[in-house]
């Protein structure tokens, strides 16, 4: 797993990567009410806002962590937003993109950095 | 946090694993570590405990020992009947200004020989200078600085008080009694700022900790925050000070004429008196151009305070919330704000600007989630 400074974590499944946000950033939102997720497939650019939640507290936008295509989104968190605290780094995945070099991966954080970005 | 104000229950908060915040001028939590959500939920299933310490606690005392002075006096400030207020009996009422608009509001109690007021912590300051110019020629303003006020919330909170101090089961909404709790001297009213029974009990800074370890040793309570305690309030349709009323809103505006009695209206006993009397009677007789109405957007995106409001067609906002959030309790999204008077009628469908995108959002009756107090 991958991490970035916007508490996103990234898996590579089947080619694609899976983004979703880590248990410390579900944490700090508190109780999550709203997901709004975009319509696909969506071609983006690095921090474009991709995904809008909202917890008890504000609103809060997930941005692209990469360059390339959303390919799918996690449809079923609009009705269950609250599997955003549950289970934030597994059932609770936003959505897929197809990226042109996965070895930009290579760059982000690891979970050591991630955790000590965040301590 | 430097220059922060702090209750005499921040160290119990910090042990009860409190996220502390800001809020006029005091630190307070916001929530603790079962969360907002949790933590509204569990003031409406069972009792929710919270430090409303920062709330200014002020005594007028009538120079001539007889309430009827203190009320009188006390009437040329607000538009509400205090004179005919019952003895031991709370009641809301707001300060008025000149222009019609609201300065602050507040709860008062005729407590036989005095007044007792409670005041939003961020206007205190302005409502004790108000109280001392207006009313210093008859009445004496204690501000109880070193007292602590705790509010006990929900279903359970009747029992588990009643536990300490049986008399409270007695006390009817609105009712205030002094008394010995834990041996500790309180002044206690059955009300509160959830829409649930409960009270609000007004202790001494020494004897607080004391007295909230003793309620919270209850199975059925909990310590709540100031998150949860802003989105019950909002279910409940109750004004936060600053967001759904201030210093331009009129009492009618503001859907507030309840609180005026009969006795301070037009052709009343004391008709008028109170700063402001002009518009707002005015505004009563021939109604005001915007009301302060309850909003429920579709879907689940909150509309947050802020958010315009627009009619089908019209690109000039017929309106704005001025408090929105997710309803733990009513399961969806609730606001409230002001709409022009035409479109103000329940089951009108307005527009809501969230994020550029305009989705519907319906007027509705206020309260979202029917009040339980105990007549």
């Amino acid at each position: 797993m991958k991490y970035t400074e916007e508490h996103e974590w990234l898996r590579v499944e089947d080619d694609l990567v899976v983004v979703g946000i880590t248990a410390h950033a579900s944490e700090q939102l508190g109780d999550v009410v709203f997901v709004e997720l975009p319509e696909v497939p969506m071609t983006v650019t690095k921090d474009d806002e991709i995904v809008v939640i909202e917890s008890v507290k504000a609103a809060s936008d997930i941005l692209a962590p990469l360059d390339g295509e959303i390919v799918e989104v996690n449809s079923p968190l609009a009705d269950e937003p609250g599997k955003v605290n549950d289970d934030p780094t597994g059932d609770a995945w936003f959505f897929k993109m197809k990226i042109e070099d996965l070895s930009v991966l290579d760059e982000l954080l690891d979970e050591a950095d991630y955790n000590k970005f965040i301590a | 946090m430097p220059d922060l104000n702090r209750t005499p229950l921040f160290d119990l908060h910090i042990e009860l694993g409190a996220k502390m915040v800001p809020f006029a001028g005091y630190e307070l939590p916001v929530q603790y570590p079962l969360g907002v959500m949790k933590e509204h939920l569990h003031t409406r299933s069972a009792a929710g405990l919270f430090d409303v310490s920062h709330m200014g606690q002020v005594v007028v005392w009538p120079k001539s020992g007889k309430y009827e002075d203190a009320a009188l006096a006390l009437e040329s400030l607000v538009p509400v009947n205090v004179l005919g207020l019952g003895e031991k009996r709370q009641r809301y009422a707001m300060f008025t200004n000149e222009a019609g608009g609201i300065e602050d509001d507040l709860m008062l109690a005729n407590m036989g020989d005095h007044i007792f007021v409670v005041v939003n912590a961020a206007c205190k300051e302005a409502d004790i200078a108000r109280m001392q110019t207006h009313l210093g020629e008859s009445c004496r303003i204690e501000v109880l600085q070193y007292r602590a006020l705790l509010a006990l919330q929900g279903p359970a909170a009747e029992a588990a008080l009643a536990l300490l101090a049986p008399s409270v089961a007695e006390m009817a909404f609105m009712d205030v009694a002094e008394m010995t709790i834990a041996g500790a001297e309180c002044v206690v009213s059955r009300s509160g700022y959830t829409g649930e029974d409960g009270y609000e009990i007004s202790v001494a800074n020494s004897n607080a900790v004391d007295l909230a370890r003793a309620l919270l040793a209850h199975p059925d309570v909990e310590p709540i925050g100031l998150g949860a305690r802003d989105s019950l309030r909002l279910e409940a349709g109750l004004c936060l000070y600053g967001n759904d009323i201030d210093a331009t809103t009129s009492p009618i505006e503001a859907a507030l004429t309840w609180a005026i009695q009969k006795a301070r209206r037009a052709g009343g006993d004391r008709e008028g008196g109170f700063p402001g009397a002009d518009r707002i009677l005015d505004e009563m007789a021939n109604g005001a151009s915007r009301r302060r109405v309850g909003l429920l957007p579709e879907g689940r995106a909150p509309m947050r305070e802020g958010t315009r409001i627009f009619v089908e067609g019209s690109d000039t906002p017929v309106g704005i919330v001025t408090s929105g959030a997710f309803g733990p309790t009513v399961e969806r999204p609730v606001s409230m704000g002001y709409v022009e008077t035409s479109h103000a009628e329940v089951g009108t469908v307005l527009l809501g600007e969230v994020r550029g995108k305009l989705l519907p959002v319906t007027v509705a009756e206020m309260p979202f989630r029917p009040a339980q107090f105990k007549r």
